[in-house]
């Protein structure tokens, strides 16, 4: 018992000398930068610092360096128990509908009024190409022109097809279950687009009438 | 007039069929080279400049004093060296809050009002102004950002991990958009911030005159709208997160030649 305040001294005097050669360990950089980041930022309209609150998926993929296996799986295991089904097994919508909801990127920045998903749009075309019609298309994420065709969907209600329909329901509603860091927004975990508006973007993906699977 | 004909047919030229798709990169070199000799720019660099010699404030005193990190006075260069560590504030500054806490010291001004304006109001308006000026007067010159003292290597360290921080509604961090090669939002080209990306690309940009709004844009507005576009919660003027955010890209851009004040047009076509 007695011991332990000097090696208490001991360790701090250790930790100072080495901060004076070499500066903050990256753990106490990772603390501080936290710190740094958090207090530098204010709430404006529906943009709340509580934004900057991360979980594990934010936290994890945070840095330059993917995380070790076994963080990534427990955020691919999170991510997929968080995923709600649709209503009556109902998972395809207008595409006409989704094609109007993938062309828009509007939703969630401080400069919006409302945080209701009917005010959101779904961001696609910003990183993907979707109906080759549309040129003005993103690179960050894959194209998705034939997504439907490609996986040879004639009818997205058939038997089937069930792997394929509810992998792409999944993917939409929480990217985080097949890919720990994917880019792509969190759509249905995050309530930033509603079930009927992902059975819309669905129909786009999948309908073989939509002008993607021509 | 000149220049509006010239935009219209720019915009033309790069939003009709799959040709916009090839030349993207190309589109944009050859409507800069369009507008070099009429940059809009230049009637915000003409009021920094004058702004810099004028007695304004509650001191009635001019900027020419200021110490920008190159000695009392001197413009030239100042520029692709910031942000660096200044003594007398003991922290690391960028440019625009260099020249609040030069407004404050030397003419009295209320610096952390100037801080709460609004962007393209008031004094922040002319801290844009100047910053403009400032920054061309350093056109061509390679950055060069010091990195000898620890809060400078530290300010690297803070802005690297504020780089890949993940978080808000859509799950974004900086390097979401700017971490790789070869990306687009839209038709707009990303640049690779997390190296150097190149002569008059990224941080060798701004301040710049943009286009679509017809304002001049200094790099603190750039960033404040990277964040708002990011969904985070709104950046405070000068905060640490963005003195961090540019000490970490002006490292990361030596030896890049700055084009700042650039002139930028977001590739949008809708």
């Amino acid at each position: 018992m007695k011991k332990l305040p000097l090696l208490a001294g001991g360790t701090l005097a250790a930790a100072l000398l080495a901060g004076c050669a070499t500066g903050p360990s990256p753990a106490e950089m990772d603390a501080k930068a936290n710190q740094l980041i958090k207090s530098s930022f204010r709430d404006q309209g529906i943009a709340k610092t509580d934004r900057l609150a991360q979980d594990l998926g934010q936290s994890a993929c945070s840095s330059d360096k993917a995380p070790d296996d076994a963080t990534a799986d427990k955020i691919m295991a999170e991510a997929l128990v968080t995923v709600k089904w649709p209503a009556g097994g109902q998972f395809i919508g207008d595409w006409r509908t989704g094609e109007r909801l993938a062309q828009d990127g509007r939703g969630m920045t401080w400069t919006d009024n409302s945080t209701d998903p009917k005010s959101n749009g779904g961001n696609c075309y910003n990183c993907h190409q979707i109906d080759k019609k549309e040129i003005s298309y993103g690179t960050i994420g894959p194209s998705l022109w034939n997504y439907g065709k490609n996986r040879g969907i004639t009818d997205p209600a058939a038997p089937a097809t069930a792997p394929i329909v509810q992998y792409t329901w999944v993917k939409l509603w929480n990217s985080k279950a097949y890919s720990a860091c994917s880019n792509m927004p969190r759509f249905g975990h995050k309530g930033l687009l509603d079930e009927q508006q992902l059975r819309d973007i669905m129909a786009l993906l999948l309908d073989p009438k939509s002008p993607v699977n021509q | 007039m000149r220049t509006r004909t010239l935009i219209g047919l720019a915009t033309l030229a790069l939003c009709t069929g799959a040709q916009a798709q090839k030349s993207t990169a190309d589109g944009i070199a050859e409507y800069r080279k369009m507008l070099e000799d009429g940059n809009p720019a230049e009637l915000f660099e003409a009021k920094g400049e004058a702004l810099w010699s004028q007695k304004r404030g509650p001191k009635n005193a001019s900027l020419e004093k200021c110490d920008l990190g190159q000695g009392p006075g001197v413009v030239k260069g100042a520029f692709v060296t910031l942000p660096r560590y200044f003594p007398d504030t003991q922290r690391v500054q960028d440019l625009e809050s260099r020249l609040v806490t030069c407004m404050a010291t030397l003419q009295g001004f209320d610096a952390a009002e100037i801080a709460k304006t609004p962007f393209g109001r008031g004094e922040m308006a002319n801290v844009t102004a100047l910053a403009t000026w400032i920054a061309a007067s350093s056109r061509g010159m390679r950055f060069n950002l010091p990195q000898g003292n620890a809060a400078e290597r530290e300010s690297y360290e803070v802005g690297k991990r504020a780089f890949f921080y993940r978080g808000g509604t859509h799950d974004f961090s900086c390097a979401s958009c700017h971490g790789e090669e070869g990306k687009r939002i839209r038709l707009q080209d990303l640049p690779n911030l997390t190296k150097n990306p190149g002569d008059g690309i990224g941080f060798a940009a701004w301040p710049a005159y943009r286009v679509s709004n017809g304002q001049m844009w200094s790099m603190q507005l750039r960033l404040n709208d990277c964040f708002r576009q990011q969904r985070f919660p709104y950046p405070g003027f000068g905060s640490e997160v963005t003195i961090a955010l540019a000490t970490y890209m002006g490292v990361n851009a030596k030896g890049a030649e700055s084009i700042a004040p650039a002139i930028k047009r977001r590739r949008r076509c809708k």
